[in-house]
């Protein structure tokens, strides 16, 4: 006997309502593809590309708590954002983010990070000096590698000191046609 | 050393399960009452989840727990018709007793014999709560009975 989706969609609205979640999770659709965008009760704790469920929710799970629910309602501001991002009608994002589990290093760079305009590119070595470790360029690079939720921590605006785009834990491909999206890159440069 | 099973992710659990459970609470209660008790099984296995400590026999854990709405439901809307399953219920030991007094046992005996004794579920609902078969459900609830009986003694 099967669950119906109204039944379904009720549960997860009451458990999300409820605060009987440590994680509530959604997908969505985006010009690069399926995202994965997940809350905490502190703020936005994650976004994946091209998120395989299994892994994303056993990650989550051991990072926040095994309480983790797909919910649509506590990720719907983040959606709506992310959707005006992608419009180009949005230039920073007013969510309150979850890295109080990251080390005191990496939520330093992060925040730092969070600082770099829309639109504009700093390198590795900068933003390695802005969190006073400015010989640090290759740890911050292994931070932008493993940042939680990219796009509203900027770090496709990181490059390297002679402006290749370096990496991207997304794919190249997706670091340069955001920073087209944001002007920072011609088209076909 | 054996390895503890990890707990898995809520979502995983319901997903595994839901339908299972839906199944249940309508052969229980009946489809019109199945969906707020569906609702609020699932919510009173998110409330106690992070009190488990491992993640072994959790689709047993959620049958019992089912059971239970399903039971409370039962006394506080009997049905009308089905009178005479009322009194069987009655003349059953409570089954928060019941549990309390199999909390001893080997986990699948106990979930046996609380939800026959406790809850009066079918051997075949049984087997699906522990993933395995009728026989296999009959045999857990009476060895389970079985050694209730013998530490009773025990104790006396």
């Amino acid at each position: 006997m099967t669950v119906s989706p109204t039944l379904d969609k009720r549960f997860r609205a009451a458990a999300a309502a409820e605060g009987l979640l440590d994680v509530a999770y959604d997908l969505t659709e985006s010009p690069i593809g399926p995202l994965l965008v997940a809350v905490s009760e502190r703020g936005l704790c994650r976004i994946s590309f091209d998120p395989e469920p299994e892994r994303e929710l056993d990650s989550l799970s051991r990072a926040f708590g095994a309480r983790v629910l797909r919910s649509p309602r506590p990720v719907a501001e983040v959606k709506r954002e992310l959707d005006e991002y992608f419009a180009g009608e949005r230039r920073s994002f007013d969510l309150p983010v979850d890295i109080q589990r990251l080390t005191p290093f990496n939520r330093s760079v992060l925040e730092e990070l969070a600082r770099v305009p829309y639109g504009s590119l700093t390198t590795y070595g900068t933003l390695a000096g802005r969190t006073g470790r400015p010989r640090a360029a290759r740890a911050v690079g292994m931070v932008m590698n493993r940042n939680p939720i990219p796009i509203v921590l900027p770090c496709h605006r990181v490059v390297g000191s002679t402006g290749s785009l370096v990496g991207y834990a997304g794919g190249l491909e997706r670091k340069e046609t955001l920073l087209q999206l944001e002007g920072a890159l011609l088209v076909g440069s | 050393m054996m390895e503890v099973v990890r707990i898995p992710p809520f979502e995983s659990l319901y997903l595994e399960h839901r339908d299972e459970v839906y199944g249940f609470l309508v052969r229980r209660i009946g489809r019109e009452r199945a969906e707020d008790a569906f609702q609020e099984t699932f919510l009173r296995a998110l409330r106690g989840y992070q009190a488990l400590r491992h993640g072994e026999h959790l689709r047993a854990w959620l049958y019992t727990i089912a059971a239970r709405v399903a039971a409370d439901e039962h006394r506080r809307r009997p049905p009308a018709v089905e009178r005479h399953d009322e009194a069987v219920l009655d003349s059953r030991p409570e089954y928060a007793e019941l549990e309390h007094l199999a909390d001893g046992l080997p986990a699948k005996e106990r979930v046996a014999v609380v939800l026959r004794y406790g809850y009066d579920l079918s051997y075949a609902d049984i087997g699906m709560a522990l993933g395995s078969s009728e026989e296999a459900a009959r045999q857990a609830a009476s060895s389970g009975v079985r050694r209730l009986r013998t530490r009773r003694i025990e104790i006396s």
